[in-house]
């Protein structure tokens, strides 16, 4: 069980003077349980390439295909297995707060719920795990205004909205966006925690190099349309040049640890994460001694 | 899905009717049409009809583009031809129960529509080849004489630019709000019109929360940096009235003589 992209093409207002191809034969497959991670610079095509996981876009080119049901297909059949299919994978946009519109959180949540024509017991049960699983508690706000919420707040009731659905993926477009350093880890945590104990396959779209070397199993370099590299993180943050070629920089201990080579002192460069990286400076040092 | 509309249909280019000032393309567009309202015989609306494919061809602005723009106003004038076709007494050709069909009819119903297509072509290569903002930028400029009678020719010249400029945004906002809640199951395609109507709230709330908020901040920014209205403002691009323009006007001149001329010599 997969999402499988197959050549995936796009442009944005083909046959005008505005044309753009933003995706060019992009070709990979997401394993289920797995964390991916889409990194790129601005403009590269991250957000096109996503919402193509859940046919909120059609390949110009190509075919998605999520446990083998092509997004795309155009029979009646089909497009109801298409359907089924794209309610398996929630999205979590850019700034998703911006998208709530009911009087209550707890109505707010429930929108999504409704919509696949869940009722009475059930649909109060999924709001209130979805709200406890982003850590709101559920008698605190359930009848509170989305609207008199902090930002940081308003995400964790955007994304419960989407986590109301019970995908079996989910896909976040820049998450952490605009909150805070605690919010932030917050947020990761909290997706951490979806992947480990709710065993969510994670797709996720970030800058920031840490967070990936952290977090990701694998990681999706996008550079201008195409897809750079696709490996783990270790791998991927080794090619230096391909990752600057992308606009992108190595995490920042690694930066270090390469900086610290080059100047002559043996330490051991492939960490990629803050306490590894502190470990082989230790380990360098002993030795030096 | 809401991607592929562009607004005010600008196609951007290089041509001489895109470096013509937008004030004299107005002018000229505003008398350009009063005249084909004021002489319709057959041989002025053959000139008309020169003139307008001419200014398409030369407008570099491809042809299936600006046929595009009469798409919806099709029913428009196939229904007006319709009208006079059977509204015009004159020699009769066949009778469809209470209607008969005439000659004159036929003549009429062709000239009609003839009128209305020049009408909308001509106007459609106005906006094919001025930006939004260099038309503002000319209502503001033709308007201003009317300013001491109390017209607020730069205020409304600025709402329309702020309007202008915040469509895309809007767009943009509109589309990406209702792809979130597509996400979330919602349907805005099948039902009926009631029903359709109340699946469209999931956007509208939101959009409309966020039009106020960046109201009140564009508000904001304008006066932070002294913002007082349009007295002595210079704008960073003037409009300058070059050699083509006076062509151009001179062109019309001849035009508007030989269709006088016309008309008086019948
Ligand atoms: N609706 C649209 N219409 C036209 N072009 C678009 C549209 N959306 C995106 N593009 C273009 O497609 C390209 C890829 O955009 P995309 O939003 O996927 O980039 P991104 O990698 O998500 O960037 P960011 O990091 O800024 O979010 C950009 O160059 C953008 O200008
Ligand atoms: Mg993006």
């Amino acid at each position: 069980m997969s999402i499988e992209l197959k050549q995936v093409s796009y442009t944005y207002m083909p046959k005008t003077p505005y044309e753009h191809k933003a995706l060019d034969a992009v070709s990979f497959t997401l394993e289920e349980g797995s964390f991916t991670a889409i990194a790129g610079h601005t403009g590269s095509g991250k957000s096109t390439l996503v919402q193509h996981l859940n046919g909120l876009l059609h390949p110009e080119n190509g075919q998605v295909l999520v446990d083998g049901t092509d997004l795309a297909a155009s029979s009646k059949q089909g497009r109801k297995e298409a359907m089924a299919a794209r309610n398996k994978v929630g999205m979590v946009f850019q700034y998703p707060e911006q998208q709530l519109f009911e009087e209550t959180i707890a109505a707010d949540i429930a929108f999504g719920p409704k919509n696949q024509g869940i009722e009475g017991k059930e649909l109060e049960e999924r709001i209130k795990e979805s709200m406890e699983l982003m850590g709101l508690a559920y008698d605190e706000f359930k009848d509170r205004s989305p609207f008199q919420l902090s930002g940081g707040q308003k995400r964790r009731v955007a994304i419960a909205g989407v986590l109301a659905l019970h995908p079996k993926y989910l896909v976040l477009d820049e998450p952490t966006a605009g909150l805070d350093p605690l919010g932030r880890e917050a947020l990761i945590q909290t997706i951490c925690k979806l992947h480990k104990k709710w065993k969510l396959t994670i797709v996720f779209v970030s800058h920031n190099m840490e967070d990936i070397a952290r977090l990701a199993d694998s990681v999706i370099i996008m550079n201008h349309g195409k897809m750079a590299i696709k490996a783990a993180p270790q791998e991927a943050f080794m090619q230096t040049e391909l990752l600057q070629a992308a606009g992108l920089q190595e995490p920042a201990m690694l930066h270090l640890l390469h900086r610290l080579r080059e100047a002559g002192i043996p330490v051991n460069d492939n960490a990629i994460e803050l306490e590894t990286g502190i470990k082989a400076i230790r380990e360098a040092l002993s030795d030096a001694e | 899905m809401l991607s592929n509309i562009t607004i005010g249909q600008y196609f951007p280019g290089n041509s001489i009717l895109h470096r013509m000032d937008p004030r004299v393309k107005v002018l000229l567009l505003l008398l350009f049409l009063l005249e084909v309202f004021l002489f319709s015989n057959a041989v002025a609306y053959g000139i008309f009809s020169a003139i307008t494919l001419v200014m398409m061809l030369l407008s570099g602005v491809p042809l299936c583009m600006l046929l595009r723009s009469l798409k919806p106003l099709w029913w428009i004038i196939l229904f007006t031809f319709v009208i006079h076709l059977f509204s015009n007494p004159g020699t009769p050709i066949a009778t469809v129960w209470l209607f008969t069909l005439t000659w004159e009819g036929i003549q009429m119903g062709c000239f009609i529509s003839l009128r209305l297509i020049l009408l909308i072509l001509m106007s459609s290569l106005l906006t094919f080849t001025t930006s939004p903002l260099k038309l503002t930028d000319a209502m503001e400029s033709l308007l201003s004489p009317f300013r001491r009678f109390g017209l607020p020719a730069h205020e409304l010249a600025m709402m329309m630019t702020i309007a202008l400029r915040f469509i895309p945004t809007l767009i943009e906002e509109t589309d990406k709000i209702m792809k979130a809640q597509q996400s979330r199951g919602a349907d805005f395609t099948t039902g009926n019109v009631m029903k359709r109507l109340r699946n469209m709230v999931p956007i509208l709330v939101p959009l409309f929360l966020s039009a106020f908020r960046r109201a009140d901040e564009l508000a904001m920014a304008m006066e932070a940096r002294c913002y007082r209205g349009g007295i002595g403002r210079t704008q960073m691009k003037s409009l300058k009235t070059g050699g083509i323009d006076y062509l151009a006007i001179g062109g019309f001149v001849i035009l508007t003589a030989a269709l006088l001329g016309i008309k008086l010599s019948t």
